[in-house]
């Protein structure tokens, strides 16, 4: 007798799908870009997420901001680790409260913090950061016209990788980082191969076991940068950077400028965030002072938490005036 | 993980199959010939050269863009979002948030407490301490907060996933229609890389959990519905004419007699869902889903392979715990008993379950031990960073005689990944195509050859024809490194128990450990580039390959190895001449499986230089440049679909047909 079952099952859904409409017509919109992460403020704890970056220079920001937040005005802290742009989207939506620390991007500056205002500038990092081409020191030395672009040519049989495919090999490192290296390559004619190590790390790794070998090698860096210290580079003098001269980057041939490195919080957190938020924008320290963490990180294999604790017990005159 | 589809092969009816197959294979090529012979100077004399010729793709990038940027714009504000996905993501925040409160609440003792009670109750006594132990582990290593976010997300996701799944399920082994319309869909998703489903997912929901939890359902309900599907399908007919007869209407067949029925396999299912979820669950780091893979992700961009370690082995410890107590719990199920002894037995036992649970928790609580206390937590990561830097540092290059890892690599690279690379792009397109055509027809039928050239055909149409090739040379290579090795090790196991048992726990590690955290030590051995990609694809395959190798070999009819070895066949000759052949149907599997899994890690090998499409999609993540990242991903889901095409024997789709 399958007929009961048939209109009982009509009727249920019929049922259901009246449910659904009252429900949906009832509790009005669901505006996900203001849904906050489900790990945020549990317990009743007063939570802030922070953003960071996959390099381990904004590893340090964000650890020395989560220990002041944790042990000085007692919040808790989560982190989530985003690239470079998503994070702009993520900040916008509210997921992440904060970025510490950004290296320009204006198409999402315009969108985000002119058009939609739903992020807010909160000043300078106090720390600026420069991308450039760099090679060992120990290479520099050994054939100091190297750091002249001009001379790079000659030396690209010695760059030569089996990625390289019998040209000199240029390596770039994470696909989130700001590079014209492709263009730039072909603009200045040189005989090179640009080699994305595709992260960070690998890219890192990669160095490390060069420099041990004492390996030539050419790559995409920046400043500031804890590796520096463990394997000293010497930068390639590029075309010098003038005002708009990389306004077309397929046309570019010109190195990359100095970015003063900014941060920028959720508008709705930089509002309601309390003295978290005071924090966040005050937060101002210097290159030296976040390499001082960066290689305690990185090298002495520290956790981010001891390391933010090490810096913070020396510098209180530096964070003092951050809490005020 | 996928290793759980390998089947027993068909022994002793190959023999007339073989010459009725060649026969029908030289007429299959013969067809193929002729059609080439039409078709290529035509498409010679329209389109020159031999790469995919230019006016047969399509720019997706200019749409793509502004459809991201119409998304981007609108998401606060159009009614799509507003009153549907809002709602989705909405549902996934309270219910991951609810379930992460719960666990806090219960502390560090009240979680251990219910894993080893309800570990005991559905599985026993041995499986009870070693969920208990697991737990203490996570803590030991200082991951409490993060491995319960992990759990808060898995149980949210495991739970969508098997709902989905299971109604999916339902409605394919109720309807033969829909299954027929599911079946394909079902089989295709099942052979997709991971990495190729967070674009879209990102594409609506932004990055942060909900899109994570979104994309794991979508790559664990897959294995839920097939088998539902086939639980119900295979109904003892024998029980289901009883039970009609005995006048109970469609519902009352369903519940009392076909899910019952079908319980062994809806706990498979469930199992299956569980492990896909949690191996996604390091990848869906790369876009916000935070607790333990946020870790491993963390930790690698310090390089820092011991951190990594530390947040990868309570993933391993999660993944081992939730198989063997929902495997046994499936296995009890299946076989229609109870747990037999012991105190916990029925609802009473449940209500025991709960109730120390509770009385646990209230303990710690009382104690001032909710928290897991921070004195507790061992460093694990120190020693591990010095031996694998003791080990990069001796094996990377200049060893005596063999040479160091870095030197194998760069041979590698220049010996077999160039020439395959140059090879493939070097060969005419319309050539390409009539190779996958004639190899996928070969093992298939027209219908898998033509959904072959398809996929291989589209993936030229959306202009990634070059990086395409790039990665299946990489696939190419890899694939025949994991045979050769998983081969030798599989029939070395299955001719040595001992060995057998040595290899178990080193497969099952290597089967959960997450593929991020031996990328960085790969690179550290063999550089930046293809090679390291390779190698950390070999190590994920392997275990899958040298398992159903095993089994293969292992299950071959005891009674023509009797007739072999009654002739005095030696054991070399008895492995060659009865074993291989008759293990053919599980080496073609463990051929299929090994080409799924490689391809799914070659692509997050573009973490560490492997260029190519993967590349295109961690960029396309990365940039938020969804127009690359959504193309690329099209094209690995191409690629995966041809490639599985290729490498799938026909029987085993009209076998089981699940």
């Amino acid at each position: 007798m399958p007929r009961p079952f048939r209109s009982g099952a009509r009727a249920v859904t019929a049922g259901l799908t009246a449910v659904a409409l009252v429900a949906l017509a009832g509790c009005g919109a669901a505006d996900m870009t203001k849904q906050s992460s489900p790990f945020a403020g549990a317990r009743g704890a007063r939570t802030v997420t922070l953003s960071v970056q996959s390099w381990v220079g904004a590893q340090a920001n964000v650890a020395v901001a989560t220990y002041l937040l944790e042990h000085e005005l007692d919040y808790r802290v989560d982190t989530v680790q985003v690239d470079e742009v998503p994070a702009w989207d993520a900040l916008s939506q509210g997921r992440v409260d904060a970025i510490l620390e950004d290296w320009g991007h204006p198409d999402q500056e315009k969108r985000y913090v002119e058009d939609k205002k739903t992020i807010v500038r909160a000043g300078g990092l106090g720390v600026t950061g420069h991308i450039g081409w760099f090679v060992p020191t120990y290479f520099a030395r050994e054939h100091p016209d190297v750091t002249d672009w001009k001379n790079l040519n000659r030396y690209a049989k010695m760059l030569r990788t089996p990625e390289s495919g019998g040209k000199g090999q240029l390596m770039d490192g994470s696909p989130s980082y700001v590079t014209n290296d492709k263009a730039l390559v072909a603009n200045l004619k040189l005989d090179y191969q640009v080699v994305f190590a595709g992260s960070e790390a690998a890219q890192i790794t990669q160095m490390k076991q060069f420099a041990k070998q004492h390996k030539p090698y050419l790559t995409y860096w920046y400043q500031p940068q804890w590796l520096f210290r463990k394997v000293p580079m010497t930068e390639v003098k590029l075309p010098p950077y003038k005002e708009g001269c990389d306004a077309d980057t397929a046309r570019i041939t010109c190195a990359y400028p100095r970015t003063p490195l900014q941060k920028y919080l959720n508008a709705g957190f930089a509002r309601d965030g309390g003295r978290a938020a005071g924090l966040l924008r005050k937060f101002h320290w210097t290159t030296e002072d976040q390499n001082e963490v960066s290689l305690m990180i990185a090298d002495q294999k520290m956790s981010p938490d001891e390391a933010a604790k090490k810096w913070v017990d020396g510098h209180r005159s530096v964070w003092k005036r951050w809490l005020s | 993980m996928a290793a759980a589809t390998a089947q027993a092969p068909v022994a002793g009816t190959l023999a007339p199959l073989r010459a009725t197959g060649r026969r029908r294979a030289a007429a299959k090529l013969l067809a193929l010939a002729v059609l080439a012979a039409v078709l290529v100077p035509l498409a010679e004399a329209h389109w020159p050269g031999g790469a995919w010729p230019g006016a047969l793709t399509v720019d997706l990038s200019g749409p793509l863009g502004r459809a991201s940027d119409w998304i981007i714009d609108n998401r606060d504000s159009h009614p799509l979002f507003l009153y549907f996905f809002g709602y989705v993501s909405n549902a996934i925040v309270v219910g991951v948030r609810a379930v992460y409160l719960v666990l806090l609440a219960a502390g560090w003792a009240g979680v251990t407490a219910a894993a080893g009670l309800v570990a005991w109750r559905l599985a026993g006594l041995r499986l009870a301490l070693t969920a208990a132990a697991a737990f203490l582990v996570c803590g030991l290593l200082g991951m409490w907060v993060p491995t319960m976010q992990t759990l808060a997300l898995m149980v949210v996701a495991v739970l969508a996933s098997v709902l989905v799944g299971g109604l999916l399920g339902l409605a394919a082994g109720l309807s033969e229609r829909t299954h027929r319309v599911l079946r394909p869909v079902l089989d295709t998703m099942q052979v997709l890389p991971a990495f190729a489903y967070l674009l879209p997912v990102v594409l609506v929901f932004g990055i942060g959990v909900p899109a994570a939890v979104l994309a794991t359902v979508v790559y664990a309900a897959p294995p839920m519905a097939r088998l539902t599907a086939l639980g119900l399908r295979d109904a003892d007919q024998g029980v289901m004419e009883a039970v009609a007869s005995l006048g109970a209407t469609a519902r009352q067949r369903l519940f009392t007699a076909r899910l019952p029925l079908a319980l062994g396999e809806l706990m498979l299912g469930v199992n299956q869902a569980i492990m896909m979820a949690l191996s996604m669950a390091v990848i869906a780091s790369v876009i916000g889903a935070g607790g333990l893979g946020d870790r491993v992700y963390q930790a690698l961009a310090s390089v820092d392979v011991g951190a990594a370690l530390a947040a990868g082995i309570p993933i391993v410890l999660l993944a081992v715990v939730l198989d063997r107590t929902t495997g046994a719990a499936g296995e009890r199920l299946g076989a229609g008993r109870d747990v037999p002894r012991g105190p916990l037995r029925g609802w009473a036992g449940w209500l025991l379950v709960a109730v120390l649970t509770v009385a646990a928790a209230l303990a710690a609580r009382l104690a001032g031990r909710l928290d897991w206390p921070g004195s507790w937590e061992v460093d694990i990561a120190e020693p591990v960073n010095r031996a694998v830097d003791w080990m990069t540092g001796h094996l990377y290059t200049g060893v005596p005689y063999v040479g160091g890892t870095a030197d194998w690599a760069g041979h590698f690279t220049t010996w077999v990944l160039d020439p395959v690379r140059s090879g493939l792009q070097w060969l005419p397109w319309w050539a390409v195509l009539l190779i996958v055509a004639a190899l996928s027809w070969l093992i298939g039928t027209w219908r898998t050859a033509l959904t072959a050239v398809l996929a291989m055909a589209a993936i030229g149409v959306l202009g990634v024809w070059k990086p395409s090739l790039d990665t299946l040379s990489q696939v190419l290579a890899a694939v025949a490194v994991t045979l050769v090795l998983g081969f030798a090790a599989g029939v070395a196991a299955a001719r040595s128990t001992r060995l057998e048992r040595w290899f178990r726990p080193v497969l099952d590690v290597l089967q959960t450990m997450p593929q991020f955290v031996y990328l960085i030590p790969v690179v550290a051995l063999f550089g930046v580039g293809r090679a390291p990609a390779v190698a950390a694809a070999v190590v994920y395959a392997l275990p899958a390959v040298v398992r159903i190798t095993t089994q293969g070999v292992r299950t071959v009819d005891a009674a023509a190895l009797e007739a072999a070895r009654s002739l005095g066949a030696t054991g070399g000759q008895q492995l060659r001449q009865v074993q291989l052949p008759l293990a053919r149907p599980a080496l073609l599997l463990a051929v299929n499986q090994g080409v799924v899994l490689v391809l799914a890690v070659v692509i997050i090998g573009g973490l560490v230089g492997g260029g190519a499409l993967g590349y295109d999609v961690v960029f396309g993540l990365a940039q938020g440049d969804l127009a690359t990242g959504l193309v690329a991903g099209a094209a690995i889901v191409c690629l995966g679909l041809m490639l599985d095409r290729v490498t799938q024997p026909t029987e085993r789709r009209a076998g089981k047909g699940a």
